[in-house]
């Protein structure tokens, strides 16, 4: 029972809002502590863990330069004007659209997409952009909901997709678990029966989409002292 | 052995990392400027160095870094960008050039996993195949920079100042991934899953079949929710209560268990801070306000999907 005590102090740490990476560490060392670890090992332990771990933080580090350099010149405003050629958008079917795309391809064992890659530089401009072209101008709160929902579409388009592909790490890890209790079991009919939740994921997302496209609709009416399409 | 493993892409990264704790060093309006350069200073040696140095060291440096943030240390610098007047004129006149750097990511993500992880000469790989995804972003990184200094003909340290611009404004966020699967690795040292399992499995009543449905995937959701990781919470979850239980006991499919548990544990994934690289780092790079913004337009998705997941598996695990 008190090997629990790293998740009571993440809990807790988490609901009295403490520096995130100091509750981290320190539920980290008690655990140890509390495992019999001594102080040094269990810095050696993090620190070995936090090296092999540099790959989580590596794609967000690279497309910081190039993310940034390409909306100093514009990128974010393009897409906005690209979006409104596009008559039928909404910030709802830019996302939805988006997470069919993210689904089908990582599927196909095709990773293309991620916070930094894509939703940062297009996929939000994208959403807010529609938006802007129903609404005019669109209040901080709106912006916040869409860009939030963006992340949501990225996360929901990756997550119930992957399992679809047999040579994602986590039917790996599924097929080499059962493996290890001798239990015949294979990786295709694993990766069917993630279809489903598959296809229910991207109806859910959808909506959220609708409901999304709905919240803005309804600023739009209840706001008509802004100004209205045209304006930025 | 391979031409473009991940480690000179670690390099690369850690070399920008400390040009940034340069940039910071060197702003002397900074009220905080040692404390933040020194922040980024031992994360960009800890991406060179991290390989070769004890883990021990860098396990103090990751200490030094929390201490830094926790009290307040790691701070903005003003790096300053274009007016929003300045980025329509040049969006203007670049046009739908602008997309082509950025859509080199996916490209090169896409022949990354067709083509390049296949490519080897005499046992030298082209790129890493272990980690194809990653390394595929980060050569995509490097062709869409390059593409992107040849369209905008931006001298070579506006992307310096422009990607530790953003950087900064997602902070000591950035390490959170890296620290929260350090501990995941430290819990599983520790024993926490055996000891979780075992509470979950005494609290419920497991022994009817559809009791014991709904305990194994609310077990993934749970667990997942804790650790911020649906493969850590598999293997305890499953061998706790899904293998003896659903498996065993009564005879269910253990293929359809697996797969529809795992997604279970992706609703938790859904909802969790502690799965930072999907649900805090978005945060920071978006630039919102509240710090749960995503994983509040998460909550309805993952309790829907999980329901979903419940049903499905109630009705199919024990028929097929």
């Amino acid at each position: 029972m008190i090997k629990l005590i790293g998740i009571f102090v993440i809990a807790a740490g988490f609901a009295l809002r403490f520096n995130t990476l100091l509750v981290v560490l320190v539920a980290g060392i008690i655990t140890g502590l509390v495992a019999g670890m001594p102080f040094n090992a269990i810095m050696e332990e993090f620190g070995r863990l936090f090296v092999v771990n540099r790959y989580l933080t590596l794609p967000i580090v690279m497309m910081l330069p190039v993310v940034g350099l390409l909306e100093r010149y514009g990128l974010r405003e393009r897409a906005e004007t690209l979006i409104r050629s596009a008559g039928s958008a909404t910030a709802g079917r830019v996302l939805l659209l988006y997470t069919g795309v993210r689904q089908i391809s990582i599927a196909l064992g095709v990773n293309v997409g991620g916070h930094a890659g894509a939703v940062r530089p297009l996929i939000a401009p994208l959403a807010e952009g529609a938006a802007r072209v129903r609404n005019g101008t669109l209040s901080k709160r709106m912006v916040e909901a869409i860009r939030a929902h963006a992340a949501a579409a990225e996360n929901v388009g990756n997550f119930f997709g992957e399992d679809i592909f047999i040579a994602v790490g986590s039917i790996l890890l599924m097929k080499g678990f059962f493996d290890g209790l001798k239990i015949e079991v294979s990786s295709w009919t694993m990766a069917l029966w993630g279809i489903p939740t598959a296809i229910a994921a991207f109806v859910t997302m959808g909506w959220r989409a609708w409901i999304l496209d709905r919240r803005i609709a309804l600023e739009n009416e209840t706001a008509p002292a802004k100004a209205k399409p045209k304006a930025l | 052995m391979s031409l473009f493993s991940l480690n000179s892409f670690y390099v690369l990264a850690g070399v920008f990392l400390l040009a940034t704790a340069l940039r910071v060093a060197m702003d002397k309006e900074h009220a905080r400027r040692w404390s933040t350069a020194l922040f980024w200073g031992l994360l960009g040696v800890s991406f060179i160095f991290g390989g070769s140095v004890p883990p021990s060291v860098v396990g103090y440096w990751v200490l030094a870094m929390t201490v830094l943030a926790a009290s307040g240390r790691v701070a903005e610098s003003r790096e300053r960008t274009t007016s929003k007047q300045q980025r329509l004129e040049s969006s203007g006149r670049l046009k739908d050039r602008l997309f082509f750097p950025a859509l080199l990511v996916p490209a090169a993500a896409i022949c990354g996993s067709l083509f390049l992880g296949r490519i080897h000469w005499h046992g030298i790989r082209l790129i890493d195949s272990t980690n194809g995804s990653v390394t595929s972003v980060a050569i995509g990184a490097v062709l869409a920079l390059a593409a992107g200094m040849r369209l905008t003909r931006a001298r070579a340290l506006v992307p310096i100042g422009e990607g530790s611009r953003l950087l900064q404004s997602i902070g000591w966020a950035l390490i959170l991934p890296q620290a929260l699967a350090a501990l995941g690795g430290l819990f599983a040292r520790a024993g926490v899953g055996a000891v979780v399992a075992g509470l979950v499995e005494r609290a419920l009543p497991a022994h009817n079949p559809f009791v014991a449905v709904a305990a194994y995937c609310l077990g993934m959701m749970a667990f997942t929710i804790c650790l911020g990781n649906a493969l850590a919470a598999f293997a305890v979850v499953t061998g706790g209560i899904g293998v003896p239980l659903i498996v065993h006991a009564h005879g269910g499919n253990p293929a359809i268990m697996a797969a529809l548990g795992m997604l279970s544990g992706y609703c938790g994934t859904l909802l969790t801070p502690m799965a930072a690289n999907f649900n805090i780092v978005p945060v920071m790079l978006l630039e919102l306000e509240d710090k749960n913004a995503v994983i509040r337009a998460q909550l309805p998705i993952a309790w829907a999907l999980f329901v979903f997941n419940v049903l499905l598996m109630e009705l199919c695990v024990y028929r097929f």
